[in-house]
């Protein structure tokens, strides 16, 4: 007990859980604007793989950090438009599609990369995103070096957070994307296109993700492996019912599912972890997340027309 | 209400309206002009393409074949947009309301540039307020759609239309899910419309209201108008038969001889509530042989959690259910079926009939254990059965071994009621049987229930219909956010008095009483 004490007062713990929270955040934020419109998207694994490795490809082969950045929200927006194109104007299986383009955007990405790399067996390093500190605010005891060391892209992910909260709680845009989800015939009926609000939603939500995907690449580590997404696609899946489709609930339930990371892996090198097989730990977060998701979701109110495709004119 | 005179200004022109489904020619070369400040009634049974052509005009579908044209100027086809932009506003029969919204953000969406920061919800909502007022529409423009009645959620589609300026108006069937009373409360709003130079469009297949709110009437039948009156100069016999083809007689049910046993009671029942619709509460109801009980009141009020305890889809959560005097030991579907309860379900695509079986299959979908023998379904019974009901129900189809979901609503509904009353039930629960069928349907499904009533059998008919409740029904109740009026026989409430408990005053009248 005394030792998970310690743990939790540390500020090292609490950077850590920030880190680990911020590409769940851009990927969760980016699921979420696409089921808010009403489109289940499960291209989500796939897009961050794709975002991973095309945010360090640009930035290996010479670009900047932040350009490595806009190349995977772009390559995100593209795997966006295929899914949105099957899913929106031919109405297919949201499911289907969205395991399709997993499957396609990881493949695409682990085949470029024996492409332009075939004999390489440790990936080539790139210089990452280094923390920023804040001037002022760093300096403050535990919060200091917990919140405001981090890097520019990990500021990033909450900026787009309270970004995403304000489209969609403050302006016509968000107004509308919430009524697709709910209701696309009032949507249509009030002289908006369900069609391109719900491609467009789907397209900067895959950009999102990408960007999740890129920083781990580009903040995280600073090389491309394959399998390190390692399913953080699904667990943003959960954590957007987790947040019950709200942003800022949303934003807390990646920073509990990390901070549950962030503990297990600090666990493993207490005593407890001597005593008990180390897989017990790495399943922790699930565990507990899936406990929380039970307990969160059962009042959560999902968009009426998620995963209902809209045919206009149909009888 | 006076016509207009015959010089007013136009202001919306269909000419040459065709469209077709597939196969059917829902719109056949409509034309209908509508002048200023005028209501005009577009009345047609079920199915006559009233919806599509509004639809067209609208922009929710593009015609096949000709123009619409607002003021002189042609409208783009397939474009709600543009149709808004003209000035045309549309009150659908299913709401287009988003429930996660409030009233105001429903009524401001799309209304201003995408990108803009800010709604604009207060300025939105004092203009909304100031609309309800002087068309006495009220609602609370913060309130989240998703909680208000279905009169109010109405009320919130025609203040969209206002809300934009709209200077035509469509309600598509807007009676269909109003007491009597908010009837009439949407006529006087319809006339303070029209006073201001606004013109309406009322679709409808009532020919009373028809005639209590419009200036002239233009009658479908089959996708085309075969009709056309001053309100004025026409009355409800020659309507129907614009309407239907041939002459029709309201039909004049006998009274029920003499009630039989009691079947089914009902003591203090309630039921947990199924999502957004209320459960049952307190309800007391008798079934006796031989007669015919309604219960009237607007769909979504506890009708369907009343069907589903008498299928034994539900267990009462209070009170008890008994069947013959005695409480069910063990109260299922099978336990229903045994007691002699036949169901025509209210959703007879969804819940009466599986789409891609055959009619043989659906003919034995209850009956099948009946046609069983040494474990194996004798195919031959099956098809003398479907054979059965497809001769004396007068189901039109070229054969029985089409998937039944090629036939038409009321073929369909002939063979789920002739599946139900062949076997001969003691208790038959009718959930809205005759919804969206012709005249000749509806007056074949009433004449056998009758006859199924005159036979011995408890018929429990659930009707939106007020008309026909007190038409068919030997005692008839009210259902109101899961409670039951008290029953009154024949001839002992009028449509007004039922409307009071519809919208639920009565009940608090009875609350103050006791």
């Amino acid at each position: 007990m005394a030792e998970i004490l310690d743990i939790l007062a540390s500020a090292t713990f609490w950077a850590a859980v920030i880190r680990i929270a911020a590409p769940l955040i851009f990927a969760t934020l980016g699921e979420l604007l696409c089921e808010r419109a009403g489109v289940l998207n499960l291209g989500i694994e796939g897009i961050m793989v794709a975002g991973a490795f095309a945010g360090w490809f640009a930035v290996w082969s010479g670009t900047s950090l932040w350009q490595g950045v806009a190349v995977a929200f772009a390559v995100g927006m593209t795997f966006g438009l295929l899914h949105a194109l099957l899913t929106v104007p031919f109405g297919l299986s949201q499911h289907v599609v969205g395991l399709g383009v997993t499957l396609l955007a990881t493949a695409a990405a682990y085949y470029t990369y024996r492409l332009a790399l075939p004999q390489v067996t440790t990936p080539p390093r790139i210089e990452p995103f280094l923390p920023l500190a804040v001037p002022g605010l760093s300096d403050l005891p535990l919060v200091g070096p917990a919140l405001f060391a981090q890097t520019p892209l990990t500021y990033a992910a909450f900026a787009t957070a309270l970004a995403v909260a304000l489209v969609l709680a403050r302006t016509p845009l968000g107004l509308a994307l919430r009524a697709a989800g709910e209701n696309p015939t009032a949507v249509e009926a009030q002289g908006l296109s369900v069609t391109a609000l719900r491609i467009g939603a789907v397209m900067a939500g895959s950009g999102l993700m990408a960007v999740g995907g890129a920083f781990l690449t580009l903040s995280a580590f600073n090389g491309f492996f394959f399998e390190m997404v390692n399913g953080r696609g699904w667990i943003c899946i959960a954590l957007v019912v987790f947040g019950a489709w709200a942003p800022g609930k949303a934003v807390l339930g990646a920073l509990l599912f990390a901070a549950f990371d962030a503990l297990q892996i600090r666990l493993q090198q207490t005593a407890l972890g001597a005593a008990l097989p180390y897989q017990i730990f790495l399943m922790l977060p699930f565990a507990l997340s899936i406990l929380a998701l039970v307990m969160m979701s059962r009042r959560a109110t999902v968009p009426a027309a998620l995963m209902v495709p809209y045919r206009k004119g149909e009888r | 209400m006076t016509a207009p005179a015959g010089g007013a200004r136009e202001v919306l022109r269909l000419q040459g309206i065709t469209r077709r489904f597939g196969p059917v020619l829902a719109n056949d070369g409509i034309d209908l002009v509508l002048r200023e400040g005028e209501i005009v009634a577009l009345l047609g049974e079920n199915g006559a393409g009233k919806t599509t052509l509004m639809n067209i005009l609208f922009g929710h579908y593009a015609a096949d074949a000709g123009t619409v044209s607002v003021c002189g100027r042609p409208l783009p086809p397939g474009r709600p947009g543009a149709a808004l932009a003209a000035g045309v506003g549309m009150v659908h029969q299913h709401f287009t309301l988003a429930d996660n919204l409030t009233v105001a953000e429903n009524i401001v969406l799309g209304t201003r540039p995408l990108w803009r920061p800010g709604l604009g919800l207060a300025q939105a909502s004092v203009r909304i307020s100031a609309l309800a007022r002087d068309f006495g529409l009220a609602v609370e423009p913060t309130a989240r759609v998703g909680s208000l009645t279905v009169g109010e959620r109405q009320r919130v589609e025609i203040l969209k239309a206002l809300f934009r300026d709209a200077r035509i108006l469509i309600l598509d069937e807007p009676t269909a899910v109003l007491t009597p009373q908010e009837s009439e409360a949407l006529f006087a709003t319809l006339k303070r419309m029209v006073a201001r130079g606004l013109s309406i469009i009322f679709i409808s297949h009532k020919l009373k209201e028809v005639l209590a709110v419009a200036d002239r009437v233009v009658v479908l039948r089959q996708g085309r108008v075969v009709g056309e009156a001053q309100a004025a100069g026409t009355d409800r016999g020659r309507l129907a038969e614009l309407m239907v083809g041939a002459a029709i007689r309201e039909a004049r049910v006998a009274p029920a001889a003499a009630a039989g046993a009691e079947l089914l009671r009902l003591e203090g029942v309630a039921t947990a509530p199924a999502g957004a619709a209320p459960g049952l509460r307190g309800v007391d109801l008798v079934l006796q042989a031989g007669t015919i009980t309604a219960i009237a009141g607007v769909s979504g009020n506890g009708q369907a959690a009343l069907a589903a305890l008498v299928a034994g889809l539900v267990l009462p959560t209070a009170g008890r259910l008994l069947v013959d005097g005695t409480v069910p030991a063990r109260w299922a579907p099978r336990a229903a079926l045994a007691a002699g309860i036949g169901r025509i379900p209210e959703d007879r695509h969804r819940e009466g009939a599986i789409a891609d079986f055959d009619l043989v299959e659906n003919a034995i979908l209850e009956r099948y254990s009946v046609l069983t023998r040494a474990g194996l379904l004798s195919w031959k019974g099956a098809r003398d059965w479907a054979a059965r009901i497809i001769a004396a129900y007068d189901v039109r189809t070229p054969s029985a071994d089409l998937p039944i979901r090629l036939l038409s609503g009321g073929n369909m509904q002939k063979l789920i009621l002739g599946r139900v009353l062949e076997a001969g039930p003691r208790i038959i629960l009718a959930n809205q049987p005759t919804r969206g069928l012709d005249v000749g349907a509806t007056a074949f499904v009433h004449g056998r229930l009758v006859a199924a009533r005159d036979a011995g059998a408890a018929v429990l008919l659930i009707s939106e219909d007020l008309d026909e409740a007190l038409g068919l029904a030997d005692r008839v109740h009210v259902m109101a956010r899961g409670r039951l009026s008290p029953g009154f026989g024949r001839g002992q409430a009028s449509a007004a008095d039922l409307g009071l408990w519809m919208s639920g005053e009565a009940f608090a009248e009875e609350a103050h009483a006791a």
